[in-house]
């Protein structure tokens, strides 16, 4: 199931972060740590979900529009899992394999923390990337399909469906 | 901005929720000069960063509270207060539900038909044309469809939502039960209009519309300022001045300091439990137990709606949460006699957890999550109910007296507590919802009866209205019988409270109120 710039714009929609019109598939910022979230994406979601990596760029790039303290963070975050990444496994988050990134993940706690801003690599871990990841998915068209709702809760899909 | 007071004013609103801000926006329109004062904040955009904040569960509140400000007590049952109420401009409905249902005729007349209760100084056919005009002032989608629902003299200001997927299938068993049902009366937009969008289904209603087509008393707030009115926040007021026979006016607090604002008419309108606790704070040698409280009734018959409901599961698709409102209701009940209790049914849409509350709540990830948010969200379907609660004495709120707020002044104490009519009518209401999920296969797992009920939000009763001064706070046009340039507007006012959701019966009453009112003022400057 293939991710899309609409479920991002849609879970950005709802997320708030209503810059859209400058969010145009060609303006690449490479200080954002894209790469990373997505690696984390693939990990959290599902097997059958593809085109992750348009998703989270998207995605990302909404959120941090005017929210200096959300780019840092974020930043933050993945440089560290990536210290521990090259440390434990030799290489980047993007570097890995998937069941790699997975083990890595639950090696730093993310599975059992408390999603937490400030709070330790875990829960940061847990906050801006496992939780943000799966809030963007699941209340998107498509994560929604996943599961077997058209319009999850989030995403303002219209009044057609619910009485369908 | 300043929150300085202005000088005397014709009329000072105390509360910016749906009650004050209808009758602030009908006499601005007037010509009148109104100044409306509000505890809480003006909260400002951001809606979709508080729908988040709803659906996760690592985010703040959607509509913060201050814990010192809004401290209270309680004695009996447990009334969770602070988490039933909103304080801000716009007030409690930033978070309701939009259920809006006028009451019934039985309501009104509950001591004359069945000898429990009182009966209202009002009959519906006098409330009937405010009703009407309170539907449009908060954009009530509907259809005329209730079987012996209350008589109406024109449409639904907007076109009904259709009944939803699990509607239809709740609507087999009803029948197969002889429970009739009808179109939920809406206060949301089915349709684009002049002030809001139509609804979006971003499915979070309560506590929050992104969209803006949900009401909220912030649209009429706007309009109120348009008018001429000015809306103060954050200014919290704590005592009613008067010189022996008339109210002069209010002493407010701010982040910056204290004012009194002068006044010919003061509305008070902080909602169901400030209603009764700013005329018991504002008593003094002259009145021992509070302003406007001759009658000892201040406080009193302090009810509420109970929840009641059944749930449980199918095994097809029930399509939970595509939106955040309901569709269907009935009153097969509402009249029955044994217990004489109102019960409205209601066909839930949001039955069992969301996919996103799942996946976060988890822990897991990847093709589990999915696999276990897929079986979670499955084929929930359930029934809930409003129970109708009589008035009686002893339920009331008081000053307590060894707890103060934030400015120091006695918290509400709110001593509630259930009587054996209640608990009756929650397991009548038990007893059909779970008929009703039998009759379509369904595997009850839950239900939510006369031990684990809870109250619905609906503060009513502590200001009731009457003829009789000794036995009243206010009278049928909820002004006070004791100082006669007081009213009061809101659900405190209601002599019962039958099993409706009350804020379209607060919108009729406040548009009566203000036609009143306008009428006084002009009276008064010719
Ligand atoms: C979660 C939830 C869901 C609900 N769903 C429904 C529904 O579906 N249908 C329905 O009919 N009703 C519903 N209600 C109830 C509905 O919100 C209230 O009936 C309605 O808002 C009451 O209007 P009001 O103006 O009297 O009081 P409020 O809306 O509570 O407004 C009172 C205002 O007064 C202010 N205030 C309080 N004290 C002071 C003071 N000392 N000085 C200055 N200002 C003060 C407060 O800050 C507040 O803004 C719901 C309530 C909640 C909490
Ligand atoms: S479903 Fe509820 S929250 Fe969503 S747009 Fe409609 S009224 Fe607003």
């Amino acid at each position: 199931m293939k991710l899309t710039r609409r479920d991002a714009m849609a879970a950005l929609a709802g997320g708030g972060s209503v810059a859209l019109a400058g969010c145009g598939g060609n303006e690449h910022d490479p200080s954002l740590p894209i790469d990373d979230v997505a690696a984390v994406a693939e990990a959290v979601y599902p097997s059958e979900v593809t085109g992750y990596q348009e998703f989270v760029e998207t995605y990302i790039r909404g959120r941090s529009r005017g929210a200096t303290g959300y780019r840092q963070a974020l930043d933050q975050v993945a440089a560290d899992l990536n210290a521990i990444a090259r440390e434990w496994f030799n290489g980047p988050l993007p570097a890995l394999s998937r069941a790699d990134r997975d083990t890595l993940l639950r090696e730093v706690g993310a599975d059992t923390a408390e999603p937490r801003p400030d709070g330790t690599l875990a829960e940061r871990t847990r906050y801006y990337l496992v939780n943000d990841l799966l809030y963007a998915l699941y209340t998107s068209p498509t994560g929604g399909e996943l599961v077997g709702i058209q319009n999850p809760p989030g995403h303002p899909g219209g009044t057609a469906s619910y009485h369908r | 901005m300043s929150r300085e007071a202005s000088g005397r004013v014709d009329l000072l609103v105390i509360g910016a929720g749906p009650a004050g801000s209808l009758v602030a926006r009908d006499i601005a329109v007037a010509g009148h000069d109104v100044v409306v004062l509000d505890a809480g904040p003006r909260f400002e955009n951001g809606r979709t960063d508080r729908m988040e904040a709803h659906l996760r569960p690592d985010r703040g509140p959607v509509w913060p509270r201050d814990p010192e400000r809004d401290a209270y007590t309680t004695d009996g049952r447990h009334y969770p207060l602070a988490a039933s109420r909103v304080k801000g401009v716009g007030g409690s409905t930033l978070a309701w539900h939009g259920m809006a249902p006028r009451l019934r005729r039985r309501d009104f007349e509950l001591n004359s038909r069945h000898g429990v209760g009182v009966d209202w100084p009002l009959s519906y056919v006098d409330l009937r044309p405010w009703y009407a005009r309170a539907e449009r002032a908060l954009g009530v989608a509907g259809a005329a469809d209730a079987p012996e629902g209350p008589p109406r003299e024109e449409p639904y200001p907007m076109p009904p939502f259709p009944p939803s997927a699990s509607d239809r299938i709740l609507a087999e068993g009803a029948e197969q039960v002889g429970v009739a049902t009808y179109t939920a009366p809406n206060a949301r937009n089915s349709k684009e209009s002049e002030d809001a969008p139509a609804c979006a289904g971003y499915g979070t209603c309560r506590p929050v519309c992104p969209s803006g087509a949900k009401y909220t008393a912030e649209r009429t707030v706007t309009e109120a300022e348009a008018a001429g009115a000015r809306v103060v926040d954050r200014a919290a007021v704590r005592r009613l001045h008067h010189n022996g026979d008339q109210l002069t006016g209010a002493r407010y607090t701010t982040p910056t300091g204290e004012h009194v604002q002068e006044a010919r008419h003061v509305v008070l309108a902080a909602g169901g439990v400030e209603n009764a606790r700013l005329l018991l704070l504002s008593r003094s040698d002259v009145f021992p137990d509070g302003l406007a409280n001759s009658s000892g009734a201040v406080g009193r018959y302090f009810t509420d709606h109970l929840f009641a409901g059944v749930g449980g599961q199918v095994d097809k698709k029930t399509r939970q949460h595509h939106v955040g409102f309901h569709t269907t209701e009935s009153s097969a009940l509402y009249d029955e006699v044994d217990p004489v209790v109102g019960i409205k049914l209601e066909f839930l849409n949001n039955a069992g957890p969301t996919p996103v509350g799942v996946a976060l709540s988890d822990g897991s990830w990847g093709d589990e999550l999915r696999d276990r948010v897929a079986a979670a969200y499955g084929g929930h379907l359930a029934v809930g109910a409003l129970i109708e609660q009589l008035p009686d004495p002893d339920n009331r709120v008081r000053l307590d007296p060894e707890q103060t707020d934030d400015n120091g002044d006695p918290v509400p104490r709110v001593e509630w507590s259930l009587d054996d009519r209640t608990r009756r009518g929650i397991e009548r209401a038990n007893d059909v919802q779970r008929a009703i999920l039998e009759a379509v296969g369904a595997e009850v797992t839950w239900t939510v009866d006369s031990e684990t009920t809870g109250p619905a939000a609906h503060q009513m009763g502590t200001t009731r209205m009457g003829t009789d001064p000794t036995e009243s706070v206010v009278d049928p046009d909820c002004r006070s019988h004791d100082m006669r340039n007081l009213w009061v507007a809101g659900s405190s006012v209601f002599p019962t409270g039958g099993a409706m959701n009350p804020t379209l019966t607060i919108a009729a009453l406040s548009l009566r109120l203000g036609d009143h009112l306008a009428g006084v003022l002009a009276e008064e400057k010719r």
